[in-house]
């Protein structure tokens, strides 16, 4: 106990001090390589951090930021208020999922870029094409998630449900719903994942803000790869933020028994 | 109509004949309980006892209406048994509990009916005679088997049913913990005065709790023996009559009592 007590802080310490620490490794060796070198091929930390404080000096760095955040949202919503439902309701209602299978194994595999001419097609050039495009990135997978945590609920709650006299809606509603809550938000969060991933190709299609259209735009005018690479780090800076909020949400009390049960699953 | 087993003294609540199940499986159908009648009185405590694997817990699943049998009747009341119903309580082991909800969001749950005071002094009556008190706010997670176990005895009698079905409930604690909480739901079984149905492997803990061990047979299941246990409670576990009672079983179920 005694040894526990004295080995806890100093790890906890390291698990926050590391990943920063990992960072301005990656800094200073990325900014030595340059310095070093006699034809970069990447800009240096230092012009790019210039880069992002003049976007921000300019006001497009909030502009571009929140037209990216504008698009995924809505896609991705869309994708959630689609995708969860038909999930758990292919789920519920056995044979549709067996006939909905060999859809979801096919169409998965296309990545999302491919559907950029249809989108096109369809939508038009502009916002509505973006927002479909993440759309259709982020709604497979949702479905996908939904099914099986709906599939991973235990039959021996479904029975106590029943036993306690509750009406399929009164299931659905203190069971169904609060039983697939955890694996559902793990679904969730990957699916951001990957809307927020496909935000720079959705952005290919000739609109003209984000941080998509920034990486494109930088280079066809003028090859400033410095925004280029600005563009980048905002992507993934935003990225890392919000896996950082949705992991929050799993471990609100009520949703963290999920975290319990896996890690018992594991060790059994 | 089988005639019951024997006369019994005391009210007839359930009333099980000629009760037979067989799973369709791919390649062959599976056979797991062939031609059962049982009669159980108000307010006993019965034991079923078998090997594993025998289909004890099917059996407990069709008497709890959560399987349709393929043929035969189980009758509670004088009434045909056609699914589950909140007068008649199935306790899992301990995984039945809802790891979502607190020890009080648990107890409370089939009490959605009742107003929120008389909800409130139900759980904490129950909160208390489970000796939970202190982790009503606590999540499942948090506990330990046997307090998970105490929980869900709690939330079925909040109900207060007449029946309790318990599927092994305390096969997966550790045997201190077992011994405990035999005594505990025999403390409850006495004051609430309800009519029990105990699945078991254990002979040990079938002869330690029960009025009357019904003993099955491997698959198919059929009732080998029904050993009336007429000791008083509490019992004391190095009587002879304890290990009369005892061997006799182990005897009738084929096992050598040495190792």
């Amino acid at each position: 106990m005694s040894e526990k007590r004295s080995f806890r802080p100093r790890t906890r310490l390291a698990s926050r001090f590391l990943p920063f620490a990992g960072l301005a490794a990656l800094l200073l060796l990325w900014d030595l390589a340059i310095r070093l070198s006699l034809a970069p091929l990447l800009p240096g930390p230092l012009a790019v951090f210039r880069a992002i404080g003049e976007l921000a000096q300019k006001g497009f760095l909030v502009k571009h930021v929140v037209a990216s955040l504008f698009r995924v949202t809505w896609g991705y919503l869309l994708a959630v208020a689609i995708g969860v439902p038909l999930g758990i309701l292919l789920a519920w209602y056995r044979r549709g999922g067996l006939a909905f299978a060999p859809i979801v194994e096919m169409v998965r595999p296309i990545s999302a870029l491919a559907w950029i001419p249809l989108a096109i097609l369809w939508f038009g050039v502009g916002d509505l094409s973006s927002v479909f495009i993440i759309f259709i990135a982020s709604v497979l997978p949702l479905a996908v998630s939904a099914m099986s945590a709906v599939g991973n609920v235990s039959s021996i709650h479904w029975n106590a449900g029943r036993n306690f006299g509750l009406a399929p809606r009164q299931i659905a509603r203190r069971v169904l719903l609060p039983a697939i809550l955890p694996r559902l938000l793990v679904g969730l969060r990957l699916a951001l994942g990957i809307a927020w991933l496909v935000v720079v190709a959705a952005e290919m299609i000739a609109v003209n803000s984000g941080l998509g259209f920034l990486i494109i735009d930088a280079r066809n005018a003028g090859n400033r790869y410095d925004l280029v690479v600005a563009g980048m780090v905002l992507i993934g800076t935003i990225g890392v933020v919000l896996d950082a909020v949705m992991r929050r949400i799993e471990r609100l009390p009520g949703l963290r028994w999920g975290y319990a049960s896996a890690a018992a699953e594991e060790a059994a | 109509m089988i005639p019951a087993a024997e006369s019994l003294p005391g009210r007839s609540k359930l009333a099980i004949r000629g009760l037979s199940m067989t799973f369709r499986g791919e390649l062959d159908d599976v056979r797991v309980l062939e031609d059962l009648a049982l009669d159980v009185r108000e307010g006993e405590f019965v034991c079923i006892l078998g090997p594993s694997g025998c289909g004890k817990s099917t059996l407990l699943n069709i008497v709890a209406g959560f399987l349709p049998p393929t043929a035969g009747s189980v009758r509670i009341d004088g009434e045909e048994v056609r699914g589950p119903d909140p007068r008649r309580i199935f306790v899992f082991q301990e995984r039945g509990v809802f790891p979502w909800l607190t020890v009080e969001g648990n107890i409370g749950f089939g009490l959605g009916r009742l107003s929120r005071t008389e909800r409130e002094r139900r759980v904490a009556h129950y909160v208390q005679l489970v000796g939970l008190k202190g982790f009503e706010k606590a999540y499942p997670h948090e506990l330990s088997g046997g307090m998970k176990q105490r929980a869900e005895v709690a939330r079925a009698l909040a109900v207060d049913p007449d029946m309790l079905y318990l599927d092994e409930p305390f096969g997966a604690l550790d045997s201190i913990t077992r011994l405990v909480m035999r005594g505990e739901l025999l403390r409850i079984w006495q004051t609430e005065k309800k009519t029990i149905l105990f699945v078991t492997h254990d002979i040990e803990e079938s002869v330690q709790l029960a009025d009357r061990v019904v003993v099955l047979s491997a698959r198919p299941a059929r009732i080998r023996r029904i050993v009336e246990i007429e000791l008083p409670h509490p019992r004391d576990l190095s009587s002879r009559r304890y290990l009369e009672l005892r061997d006799g079983i182990f005897e009738e179920i084929g096992l050598a009592h040495r190792i």
